[in-house]
């Protein structure tokens, strides 16, 4: 075991995975060698890339026993994609496959018993709820390899991360392989997170509900990366891929950490013209960005670009002329769907584009300002989005880690507590994004600012802000709660969270006796 | 000493446990537990409990604490009172005013818990809440009844069902009590506090009600929801503009006493004792919301 530069243990290799390469800093690596580049492929003229059935698109794309297999969320918690496909190898009998997900939702729970049986041996992607809940208890064989979305488009690129098959499931695909996903009864919006499958996959299977003449356009992803098209009854359910109209949180505890944040942004100086900006869509973020946009109007400014999952309120900001862009990885909802298919200013884009440190450039680091989540943050301003507080593997990495070594402001929001425990703690169980990426951490009761951001602690105090250091937030977390006492873990790795430039973070071991 | 505001007094349900502990950080004047309407007959005992135990372990930063109790008339106001005077007891709004000798009741209860409990005589102030028609009528010697009151205030709901009257988003209906009210405390020498503003929604309305009533000469109001909070703290803050305008009135009545001048002018007006009151009025403000 190793210690990478924050501390943390890393072993030298993990079986299955390979050899692992410690964290050094967030800005440490410089990386060598070449990217990879898939086979040269070549099509017969006048050849059909329509199959009859999924069946026949795996065997024409020679489906081996312990394959990778791509797929992509998009379809969030309406997917039938990735059940399907493994679903059917499990019938035709193949196994060990290893799947790299760019995130998994509860629907997929069926994977248990695709993992229970065999025909699933490894996870390189985000897993939650009942999946990680069983990864935490022991139950996968090769501990889950987590990535954030920009670490995983640079894996793939880099070749860490070599997809034997990615499966694209495609909302509308003509019959020559030209895919968005801007039409159809699954329209999804953006398929930003499965590009780089595409282009560097050795084979790639569309399949499809919305076969349509050619050629399609706009196009997201083209036929010159797609293999085979499949087309089948339904790719998802619609009410589990975009939600409705998503809603400003009333809970007058966030909105005020809401308000603080905005605050925060104002004092930054940074809210100036041509600000850019990225939120989630949770409850906190969509209140702050409700905030920014009072200000931005106040003031008579205009944004540059909003990014990152795109939400109806962003699109409200882009069509009221307070956004030039927006740059889109994935769309949250049916405005978002709509916007991109009818605004020239909706840009959609790749998640290497979006956030691949290692290629020439990507959006997060053209970012102003971002306001992300936490399970935990610890006075070293470490934060974890991974583990709850029991310890158990729920969340993937999203974008997080990458908008947070990119963005000139990264505020963090959290309530100072969640239930009974204490969200601000000594040490955080698992450490998502160092502390040397984070800025400002806000909370109802205090704004802790990181003490390597002097000149912006300064800021905020001109701006009579109520700005603590980061200890006494802590401190009052435990005076109100307690301090818990951690959760109890056994020696055995379980899943490694690899920072975005490939070194490993962190790792999350087993937790003993989870109901 | 800093003129104490109350700007915004926040209504928290005593029945309610994390609204309680969060209830300090929002930055309300005061914070009033509420034992009385929010609380249904049979969690009376275990909100009081709660509240109890909430006024000593809670922080509740810097905001004056108040409890609304239940009506001495029912079988929970003396119990109440019981079990919530402590050391961190501002004060108590009792509910349903309608003579002075209400006032005196709680008064003389006041007087022995609190020797009993080792506190300063008078250290818990009382809120008289006017709710009904006698009460209004009563209102000045309601105001006068004791040495412990601090503000009168009144509940536009239940006095609008005892008048017969509407409730609109105008208000014309509430203009009777919002006099009798403001004058009550004025003779009293004592603060005079709005009804809260029940649309959480209706943001312009509350503004024009708080211009309103700050016009009228009312020192806050009761709210809600702490949305309701810094709209209403911007209204009665006063501007910069206000603020040195009030500097310079005193500046030159300071200027003339000096010189022992008998009359002050000051930009060509002439500067009497009720502009000289109002000024510092102003600059009481200010300090109080530190701006001076």
């Amino acid at each position: 075991m190793n210690l990478n530069t924050i501390g943390r243990e890393v072993p030298g290799s993990i079986e299955g995975i390979g050899t692992l390469r410690p964290f050094e800093g967030a800005f440490k690596r410089i990386p060598d060698g070449v990217m990879k580049a898939p086979k040269i492929p070549c099509v017969e003229r006048g050849g059909d890339k329509i199959l009859p059935s999924l069946k026949d698109a795996l065997k024409e794309a020679g489906l081996r026993d312990g394959m990778t297999l791509s797929f992509h969320h998009h379809l969030r918690n309406g997917d039938y994609v990735v059940s399907m496909v493994l679903d059917l190898i499990a019938e035709m009998g193949f196994r060990d496959m290893t799947i790299a997900p760019t995130a998994l939702f509860p629907v997929h729970k069926s994977i248990i018993r695709h993992i229970e049986s065999g025909v699933v041996k490894a996870i390189q992607g985000s897993v939650n709820g009942p999946i990680g809940r069983l990864a935490s208890n022991g139950g996968l064989e090769i501990p889950v390899l987590l990535r954030s979305h920009g670490g995983r488009a640079r894996a793939i690129e880099a070749g860490d991360l070599s997809v034997d098959i990615a499966f694209i499931a495609a909302p509308s695909c003509d019959k020559y392989g030209n895919i968005n996903g801007v039409g159809g009864s699954s329209s999804c919006g953006s398929l930003g997170y499965c590009m780089a499958d595409a282009m560097y996959a050795d084979k790639v299977i569309a399949i499809t509900d919305n076969l349509v003449p050619y050629p399609l356009y706009p196009v997201s992803i083209p036929q010159i990366y797609v293999d085979y098209i499949v087309q089948v009854d339904q790719i998802g359910d619609p009410s589990g891929i975009v939600s409705g109209t998503l809603k400003i949180t009333r809970d007058p505890l966030r909105l005020l950490i809401a308000e603080h944040a905005a605050r925060v942004i104002e004092a930054s100086g940074l809210l100036e013209e041509g600000f850019s900006f990225q939120t989630g869509a949770g409850g906190i973020s969509l209140a702050v960005a409700g905030y920014v946009k009072d200000m931005m109007k106040d003031k008579k400014i205009k944004g540059s670009f909003g990014s990152g999952g795109i939400t109806g309120f962003f699109v409200q900001m882009l069509e009221e002329g307070m956004f030039d862009a927006l740059l889109d990885v994935q769309s949250f909802d049916m405005d978002a769907v709509r916007s991109l298919r009818e605004n020239q200013g909706h840009v959609e884009m790749s998640a290497s584009y979006y956030a691949n440190p290692h290629n020439k450039g990507c959006a997060v680091n053209q970012l102003d300002a971002v306001i992300l989540g936490a399970t935990q943050v610890d006075t070293k301003f470490n934060v974890n989005v991974n583990t709850e507080s029991d310890g158990v593997l729920l969340h993937g990495i999203g974008g997080h880690m990458d908008t947070a070594a990119g963005a000139k402001l990264t505020i963090i929001t959290t309530p100072l507590l969640r239930g009974r425990l204490p969200m601000i703690v000594d040490d955080v169980i698992t450490v998502t994004s160092p502390g040397e990426t984070i800025d400002v951490v806000v909370t109802e009761r205090g704004i802790a600012v990181n003490p390597m951001r002097h000149e912006l602690a300064e800021r905020m105090k001109a701006s009579r802000l109520p700005v603590v250091p980061i200890e006494k937030l802590r401190d009052e977390a435990y005076r109100i709660s307690g301090k818990p006492e951690n959760p109890k873990f056994t020696d055995r790795i379980i899943g490694v969270v690899e920072y975005r430039d490939g070194t490993v973070i962190d790792v999350v071991r087993q937790v003993i006796s989870v109901s | 000493m800093v003129r104490r505001l109350r700007r915004t007094a926040l209504y928290i349900p005593g029945n309610d446990p994390s609204m309680i502990l969060n209830s300090g950080i929002f930055g309300a004047d005061s914070i009033v537990l509420d034992l009385e309407d929010a609380v249904s007959i049979n969690e009376k005992d275990s909100s009081r409990i709660l509240v109890r135990n909430a006024l000593q372990n809670v922080d509740f930063g810097a905001s004056e604490v108040v409890v609304r109790i239940n009506a001495l008339s029912t079988p929970f106001g003396k119990q109440d009172i019981e079990a919530i005077v402590c050391p961190r007891l501002d004060a108590i709004r009792l509910p349903k005013c309608e003579y002075a000798d209400d006032i005196m009741e709680l008064e003389k209860i006041l007087d022995r818990v609190e020797e009993e409990k080792g506190l300063k005589k008078g250290s818990v102030s009382i809120m008289p809440l006017i709710e009904s028609a006698m009460g209004s009528y009563n209102a000045v010697q309601i105001a006068k009844a004791s040495r412990r009151n601090s503000a009168v205030n009144f509940g536009g709901e239940d006095y609008t069902a005892d008048m017969g009257a509407q409730r609109t988003r105008e208000g014309a209906e509430l203009l009777d009590i919002r006099m009798r009210i403001l004058l009550a405390a004025r003779i009293a020498g004592i603060d005079a506090l709005d009804t809260v503003f029940g649309n959480l929604n209706d943001e312009e309305g509350l503004l024009e009600e708080t211009k309103l009533i700050k016009q009228l000469g009312f020192d806050g109001k009761s709210i809600i929801h702490p949305r309701q909070i810094r709209l209403i703290h911007d209204v009665f803050t006063p501007s910069e503009k206000e603020i040195n305008k009030a500097r310079r009135i005193i500046e030159a009545i300071e200027e003339a006493e000096k010189r022992k001048s008998g009359v002050v002018a000051l930009d060509g007006r002439m500067i009497d004792a009720p502009v000289v009151a109002k000024a510092r009025r102003v600059l009481a403000f200010a300090e109080a919301v530190g701006l001076v």
